[in-house]
């Protein structure tokens, strides 16, 4: 009589964990479906974001010529590639949102789900989120301001890798100080990338920067990658070395990111708040 | 061998002692109940049966893993019900069953909502968004919920809360029949003593995080010299002395 589950339920561990996977993925494409306000929120603000900056970039250009057309160029490759930071830390961090708004940790987290499985699930998500924002507003670019982000190249991949990864690390940081602080520390999903742009150097090169605060901006991926896709659009060099860079501290960044996740979550059960995380 | 068993089992909130040192054993296919007031540490005690809650101390084995150590292989065979967590309140009824279809990884996921939403006369509300149902609609979906892997543990909260008379009456038959034909353990946590007495064969009394008494509900009526358990409750909450319990 035991037995009547084995008939139910089966397959290979790797399969099972897929389909777990899955299984959030899905709850969270449903949920996108039927909402329309949540699938136009999807684009609209990088797209307008697009259009404030692409035609503050056409009115220098026109008033300035050649040099301010290359500055153009930067600063609409900076929106869209901080874009895609934003949107894939949003992503992940409101896709766990969603489960504590919906009162629906509890159910979730008595499944056979592991925290990695749901971690796995978020970035699906947070990678789905930012391709429906970023690419709608990318097309934009080439469409009103003639601006093709893809002539960057093979080694926009590789930026863009490096900047949903910072993106990754900065919403496991969220999802932690959600689990720690409830609700409380929701904003942090909407406003913390924000307070992290004007070290980021999206727009102007490190060297304007204070010297105190150059350490700062250098400790960030996203800086390294701003100044790798300034040298292409300015000087027509790849800069390896700010791309290794890049890629160094995401993987610093994502380690520490995934220890405070996994702290937090125990601590999270150590208290009993992966009942209580919504109230 | 016994499908929980439960040892020493402890919880301490800084200064408040939650559970305390609780012990004991569910056979496989009994109803087990849970009883006691408000703060008395149930849902504490489900909680940590359920991995959701780390104990200070002692150990649980559920189906024969420690759940220290193997949590996940005992809730892959496990689930749970309380009309206190909801389901994602925008998806469909269906949704929902197939979310947590492909979180217990079940095969036929077609043919076993369907079957779910025979049994538990679901088939109207499949296409429902779940926050647009009734409480007791809700109740019964998450039910469904709590039955889609065909659990060997059932861990039910208040399952027939918010259920008119005879819904509740279908549902702790239909719980019954399940029970029966698939040798389940169920755990059930509940404030309604007619469904305790009905469907438990072995009750534990909680109060102030220790259990204070356990037996079978004839067991412990006669041991209280009551007629119903509801007065044996309230012997317990109150500390009124009456027969009194043998511990």
């Amino acid at each position: 009589m035991i037995d009547t589950h084995r008939a139910a339920t089966g397959g290979s561990a790797a399969i099972a964990s897929l389909r777990r996977i899955w299984g959030l993925v899905y709850r969270h494409i449903a949920l996108y479906r039927r909402s329309w306000p949540r699938l136009l929120e999807l684009a609209y603000w990088p797209v307008l974001n697009m259009c404030i900056w692409g035609f503050t970039a056409s009115f220098l250009t026109g008033r300035l010529g050649n040099a301010a057309m290359l500055a153009g160029a930067a600063i609409m490759g900076g929106v869209l590639l901080w874009e895609v930071t934003l949107r894939g830390q949003m992503g992940m961090a409101i896709g766990f949102l969603e489960e504590v708004w919906s009162r629906n940790l509890g159910h979730v987290f008595v499944s056979p789900l592991r925290p990695w499985e749901l971690i796995a699930a978020l970035l699906v998500l947070s990678i789905l989120r930012m391709l429906a924002g970023v690419v709608p507003a990318a097309l934009l670019a080439i469409w009103l301001f003639a601006f093709n982000l893809f002539d960057l190249g093979p080694i926009l991949v590789l930026f863009a890798m490096n900047m949903i990864a910072m993106g990754w690390w900065v919403a496991l940081g969220v999802v932690s100080l959600i689990l720690r602080h409830g609700s409380g520390a929701e904003p942090l999903a909407w406003g913390v990338l924000f307070g992290l742009a004007p070290f980021s150097a999206v727009f102007y090169p490190v060297s304007v920067l204070p010297a105190a605060v150059q350490p700062i901006a250098l400790a960030l991926p996203a800086a390294h990658v701003f100044e790798g896709m300034r040298g292409i659009l300015l000087d027509g060099t790849v800069a390896y070395g700010h791309l290794a860079a890049a890629t160094g501290l995401n993987i610093l960044w994502l380690g520490a990111a995934s220890a405070l996740f996994a702290y937090q979550f125990h601590q999270a059960r150590v208290r009993g708040a992966l009942l209580s995380i919504g109230e | 061998m016994d499908a929980i068993t439960v040892t020493d089992l402890t919880k301490r909130y800084d200064k408040v002692l939650a559970v305390d040192a609780i012990a004991f054993a569910a056979p496989r296919g009994a109803t087990i109940g849970l009883l006691g007031g408000n703060g008395a540490g149930k849902t504490t005690t489900i909680a940590m049966l359920l991995g959701l809650l780390l104990p200070t101390a002692g150990h649980i084995r559920v189906l024969g893993h420690d759940m220290a150590k193997d949590r996940f292989a005992a809730l892959a065979r496990m689930n749970f019900s309380s009309p206190y967590i909801a389901l994602p309140a925008r998806l469909t009824v269906e949704e929902n069953l197939r979310v947590y279809g492909h979180l217990y990884n079940v095969e036929r996921m077609d043919r076993r909502i369907a079957e779910l939403a025979e049994e538990l006369d679901l088939g109207a509300l499949l296409d429902r968004p779940a926050g647009q149902l009734s409480a007791g609609q809700k109740t019964r979906v998450a039910l469904a919920k709590a039955l889609i892997n065909t659990p060997d543990v059932l861990l039910l909260d208040e399952p027939t809360a918010s259920l008119d008379p005879d819904t509740g009456d279908l549902v702790r038959t239909w719980l019954e029949r399940y029970r029966t034909r698939t040798g389940c353990t169920i755990l059930l946590a509940s404030h309604n003593m007619a469904e305790v007495e009905r469907m438990c064969s072995l009750v534990l009394m909680m109060k102030q995080g220790r259990i204070v008494d356990r037996g079978s509900p004839d067991e412990l009526l006669a041991r209280y010299g009551r007629d119903d358990m509801e007065e044996v409750f309230l012997d317990i909450a109150r500390d009124r002395k009456h027969a009194g319990p043998a511990r």
